[in-house]
């Protein structure tokens, strides 16, 4: 087997100091393999948001290693750590996070802009994201204008535009309805069973983790029960 | 994020808030507006004497006059009885007589140090000018020296190189004199009449070669302006009867000093002069009163432009920082998305300096237009009487540094709420729970 995509060494992190001292996370070791799909369970302050923060280098952990492919991700700093995350990553929120006023195109290939990718590649690069996302008649529609499963569908076009080896899930489901729920969990699913993608999903929602590889049960900081076929 | 995509996001964020925006913009307009007129009419007032000084004298030249025994300067009046002086001559100011420069002292002033060249100055007082055989009215002469130049309303200046006895007359004296018009004057031949020291009347003839107008600053006044040999002319007439070495009293001399004389040099040089008994005026000297007071008040007036403008930054800082507040989200998720802080920081400064921009073209547009306006109807109308006055010009440098100026303190206003955008934590800006 090869080196796991990332791998999670012991890791704590503490907020605060003195009496407002909050270990968030105390100790959580775990590998996930290259196109596993992983739901990572718990209830609302159980640290897993902040698990996901620091599995998606958004925030160190306060002791412990995050190895990214093998690299211990301690070693990258400033721009390199910015690269990487623009590179490696896709994000997609439970409030979709679009920008209101500006166009769908425009939204989607922010990521890209971001990298510095040229005004005709961007372009050509977002569309062909959004056809693979069934969004091309929206194109120039500001994203206000869609209806909340577009908006998640966006979201993720945008997660996907660059390419990711990892795509970060947070409680994408949270703010649809069920029928439009299910229809974004087919989605993510199917890109990380076709694309190879590696998909790690934060949620509080049994059906969804159900439908991915290995379940992650975090309580108190602390990982509860690794389920799953690891792949 | 490249610097073009970073400027293009910073423009079209500056638009997200079109109200807002607006507001801010036309806080920085009135500031901006306000700063452009009142620069511009410290450039207008300041050119006006700048167009003149070359009137009043040559850059590299200065009066040089005997000081008086007590000291005080030749032209500062005293309600005391004064001494009476038997080497006191007029100094071209009624009432006013300095002491007379003899031939010697000319030479003591040649000999001193950093002169290049000395030029006495005689004093001649016509008693009338006369037009074919019209009224006579009483008339004063002056002559330029090198490097003067006078405004003229028509014609051209006498030549001194002119064997030809030339004249150049002030354009009050046209009418009352009988001609129609200032080029109607121009080629004619008028009389000068002049009283010698045995009383006797000489009438000397000159042709009218221009007619200068009246300036602020007018080197002549309303005094005729007469070529070399004119004034050869009338000095010989003026001193017919009196012994040679009595004839050669000089009010004052014009003395050279090198063009590339620094204001220590020529500090150095008054210096000297006044060991040697002299007083020196540059035009500097003459200018500086009127020119401290003027650069005073437009520097009044500037700092009320600045206050507008300090105030508009504030309404930049607020401005943003209700952008920075809105775009929380975007701003983590961006960072999120590898946006470095830098460009963060860069993306927000960029929107200031932006709005600063519009802000500050529209004001120096807006201002150009109003003040030309405003100073062309002023000078049809309230300063019609000095002619060549622009009271508000406006030079592409002033605006170009106004603009320049007015895009920085809006850099600097931005600054703040940048460096909190670029400060921001994107876990802390992505927590929705």
């Amino acid at each position: 087997m090869r080196d796991p995509i990332i791998r999670s060494v012991d890791v704590h992190k503490t907020y605060g100091r003195g009496h407002g001292r909050f270990e968030a996370l105390k100790g959580v070791s775990f590998d996930i393999h290259d196109g596993e799909s992983i739901a990572i369970l718990g209830k609302s302050g159980s640290g897993k948001s902040t698990l996901m923060h620091v599995l998606a280098l958004l925030d160190a952990p306060t002791s412990g290693t995050i190895l990214l492919e093998g690299v211990d991700t301690s070693t990258l700093q400033g721009r390199r750590l910015n690269r990487t995350r623009n590179e490696t990553f896709g994000f997609v929120f439970q409030q979709f996070f679009l920008t209101p006023n500006a166009s769908v195109l425009d939204n989607v290939t922010l990521p890209l802009k971001i990298a510095g990718v040229g005004t005709a590649e961007r372009r050509r690069r977002g569309l062909a994201t959004l056809e693979q996302l069934e969004l091309l008649d929206k194109t120039k529609n500001k994203a206000v204008n869609l209806s909340g499963g577009q908006k998640q569908r966006v979201a993720i076009a945008r997660a996907l535009v660059n390419n990711p080896r990892i795509i970060f899930a947070d409680e994408p489901t949270g703010n649809l309805d069920s029928k439009t729920g299910a229809a974004v969990e087919d989605i993510l699913l199917g890109l990380n069973r076709e694309n190879g993608i590696t998909l790690i999903v934060v949620t509080h929602d049994d059906d969804l983790a159900a439908r991915c590889d290995r379940r992650l049960r975090i309580r108190d900081g602390l990982l509860l029960e690794d389920a799953g076929v690891a792949a | 994020m490249k610097a073009p995509d970073l400027v293009a996001s910073a423009i079209s964020n500056a638009f997200r808030s079109k109200t807002r925006t607006l507001l801010t913009i036309l806080s920085i307009f009135i500031g901006a507006f306000t700063l452009s007129i009142t620069s511009g009419l410290g450039t207008g007032i300041n050119a006006y004497i700048d167009d003149t000084v070359s009137g009043v004298g040559a850059s590299d030249a200065m009066t040089v006059t005997k000081t008086n025994g007590d000291g005080d300067t030749p032209l500062a009046g005293s309600s005391e009885p004064a001494e009476y002086d038997p080497d006191a001559v007029d100094a071209g100011i009624p009432g006013m007589t300095v002491t007379a420069l003899t031939p010697d002292d000319i030479r003591t002033i040649q000999d001193i140090d950093g002169v290049v060249r000395v030029e006495a100055q005689r004093s001649i007082t016509p008693d009338f000018v006369q037009f074919d055989g019209g009224t006579r009215y009483v008339a004063s002469v002056g002559s330029l020296v090198a490097g003067q130049t006078t405004l003229l309303a028509a014609g051209q200046e006498p030549a001194d190189t002119d064997a030809e006895f030339q004249v150049a007359l002030p354009q009050a004296y046209v009418e009352p004199l009988g001609f129609d018009s200032d080029t109607a004057a121009i080629g004619q031949r008028i009389s000068i009449g002049i009283t010698d020291a045995v009383r006797t009347q000489h009438v000397i003839e000159a042709t009218v070669v221009g007619v200068t107008e009246e300036a602020l600053a007018s080197p002549t006044g309303s005094s005729i302006l007469t070529n070399q040999s004119l004034t050869d002319a009338l000095f010989a007439a003026q001193s017919t009867g009196i012994p040679e070495d009595e004839a050669n009293r000089y009010a004052q001399a014009s003395v050279w000093f090198g063009a590339d004389a620094t204001e220590t040099e020529i500090d150095a040089l008054q210096e000297r002069l006044a060991e040697a008994g002299f007083t020196g005026t540059t035009i500097a000297d003459q200018l500086g009163m009127v020119t401290t007071v003027i650069d005073g008040i437009v520097l009044v007036l500037n700092g009320f432009a600045i206050i507008a403008l300090l105030a508009a930054a504030i309404g930049i800082v607020n401005t943003l920082f209700m952008s920075v507040q809105e775009r929380t989200r975007e701003i983590g998720l961006m960072k999120a998305m590898g946006m470095g802080s830098g460009r963060v920081f860069a993306l927000f400064s960029l929107e200031a300096t932006f709005i600063g921009l519009l802000g500050s073209v529209l004001g120096v547009v807006l201002a150009m237009a109003a003040g030309t306006a405003l100073s062309s109807v002023l000078s049809a109308s309230l300063l019609a009487d000095l002619p060549g006055l622009t009271l508000i010009a406006f030079d592409p440098a002033s605006i170009a540094g106004i603009v320049l100026l007015i895009m920085v303190i809006a850099f600097v206003a931005g600054t703040l709420p940048a460096a909190r955008a670029a400060r921001a934590d994107p876990v802390d800006s992505l927590r929705y729970e």
